[in-house]
């Protein structure tokens, strides 16, 4: 911290304020304060919805369950949102890097979104931009490439939902069937994802093998919940298998390399 | 006040979007100031030519995923959580899968007010969680990314599509199999034939869901549902 501090000093208030720094002071301000009231729009939801929840009747100690498990939940993707951060920050120093995948953005979504408009400038991006120029060029065309979401949210949730309420409410089974086919028409994406690589040889199939294992740490979590009745668990049966399967990701990458150098 | 299950009271549902509008259009101001900022301080505003050249890199595409994803996650998500979701990102990997996890441990229902305010307060708890990790990843930088870059570690986060929705999946796919069939073999198909199609997953989500639909419906208008 203090040396980020001394950092931040000898290269931001040091210089006159108009000298071009990926890692200024100021950069760091600006996204600073566009996170806090990010986190301040989190914490006015998490009230409001909380003391909702009371109204209508859920257990205050079901309530901390859902909080602590979504905690738990967060940390690995959080963590792999952080290392696209640093991917980012060799190029474009880290405050807009860290503005961008803490607010709207996704990993998917800003490497893309920053290569081209490097592309576009002719920048190569192996290396810390020094054009303020291509930065605010990079910096507008990440910001607006992903702006619709913000722009069709508030004008067009309200319908979106009104349709939601009148399909469930219309036909209460059909209404249950749909959610559940947006659910798994959504997962069957991602798990048909999983098995992209299986060309590359057995290697390819790790990521099918560790799907395997959340699958099965899923079912024995899920099975020690129902027969010993342990309520606590149900709501941590997904973020232990998750974070379970992840550790085992290390060594059967390792066998598999082993096995693959062997042959 | 009185309501059945699958109804969320007005007053409530009226303020989450009246509240949600106020925060997403301050959001959408402050996400603008940031490039304009940067313009006006370093006085480099983008040449159109340059502008233009990247953002057609980007904009095809993205706007349509932005646009599909409106559609796809919101009625998942509820009112709150989709103005709170759609603000913090990360949704896909992250934000709805939690929200489904909360939603499936308390037994509340997508669509009904029991799902709305847990998947609002899985989201913001979620959101939370991440910006503070971020920022003290960001603060910490220097001591932890030897750490979190090390060879060591680095099939945990490569594997971290399949450890999460290989337990996901199982939960919802055995709860509707026969809605699950015809999408799950028809992506599992595809990504095997077409492997290149990995870097558009988020196109593939809505076909997905699509396919999900179609099945239900003919399921379901044939009785076997």
């Amino acid at each position: 911290m203090v040396y980020y501090l001394k950092i931040c000093l000898k290269k931001g208030w040091g210089y006159p304020l108009h000298k071009f720094d990926v890692n200024s002071v100021v950069m760091y301000m600006v996204a600073g304060v566009i996170i806090l009231f990010v986190i301040a729009q989190s914490v006015f939801f998490l009230a409001r919805a909380w003391r909702r929840a009371k109204e209508i009747g859920f257990d205050v100690a079901k309530l901390r369950r859902v909080v602590t498990s979504s905690a738990l939940f967060t940390i690995a993707p959080a963590v792999s949102i952080l290392l696209g951060v640093i991917a980012l920050s060799k190029f474009l120093g880290l405050p807009l890097p860290w503005l961008r995948l803490s607010v709207v953005g996704a990993l998917t979504y800003e490497m893309p979104a920053a290569l081209s408009a490097a592309k576009a400038m002719g920048t190569s991006v192996t290396q810390t931009v020094i054009d303020p120029q291509a930065y605010s060029t990079i910096a507008w065309v990440m910001t607006l490439g992903i702006i619709p979401g913000l722009i069709i949210i508030p004008i067009w949730l309200k319908k979106i939902q009104g349709g939601v309420i009148k399909i469930v409410s219309k036909d209460k089974r059909w209404g249950e069937i749909i959610m559940s086919a947006l659910f798994l028409g959504m997962i069957s994406a991602f798990l048909g994802l999983v098995f992209a690589n299986v060309h590359e040889g057995l290697i390819g199939w790790v990521p099918v093998f560790i799907m395997a294992v959340s699958v099965l740490l899923m079912l024995v979590l899920g099975t020690l919940c129902k027969k010993y009745k342990i309520a606590w668990l149900e709501n941590y049966a997904l973020p232990f298998s998750m974070l379970l399967s992840m550790a085992a990701s290390i060594p059967v990458t390792n066998w598999v390399q082993l096995l693959g150098g062997a042959s | 006040m009185k309501h059945t299950p699958n109804q969320i009271p007005r007053s409530y549902l009226d303020k989450t979007h009246t509240y949600g509008r106020i925060w997403m259009v301050t959001a959408l101001a402050l996400l603008l100031l940031a490039p304009t900022f940067i313009s006006v301080y370093y006085d480099a505003w983008p040449r159109l030519g340059e502008f233009a050249k990247g953002m057609l890199g980007v904009a095809p595409i993205f706007w349509v995923v932005a646009v599909i994803e409106v559609f796809t996650y919101a009625p998942m998500l509820g009112a709150g959580g989709s103005y709170l979701g759609f603000v913090t990102g990360n949704l896909t990997s992250l934000k709805v899968p939690c929200a489904i996890n909360a939603m499936e441990a308390v037994k509340a229902k997508p669509g009904s007010e029991e799902g709305d305010v847990i998947s609002t307060i899985a989201i913001a708890v979620s959101s939370i969680v991440t910006t503070v990790i971020i920022a003290l990843g960001v603060f910490l930088l220097a001591q932890l990314t030897p750490i979190l870059q090390s060879e060591a570690l680095k099939p945990a986060f490569d594997n971290i599509v399949p450890s999460l929705f290989g337990a996901l999946g199982v939960v919802l796919i055995s709860k509707n199999w026969k809605v699950a069939l015809a999408p799950v073999v028809v992506m599992t198909v595809l990504f095997i034939l077409i492997p290149s199609l990995t870097s558009s997953v988020s196109v593939l989500v809505p076909v997905g869901v699509l396919i999900a639909i179609g099945a239900a419906r003919i399921l379901y208008k044939k009785g076997w549902l």
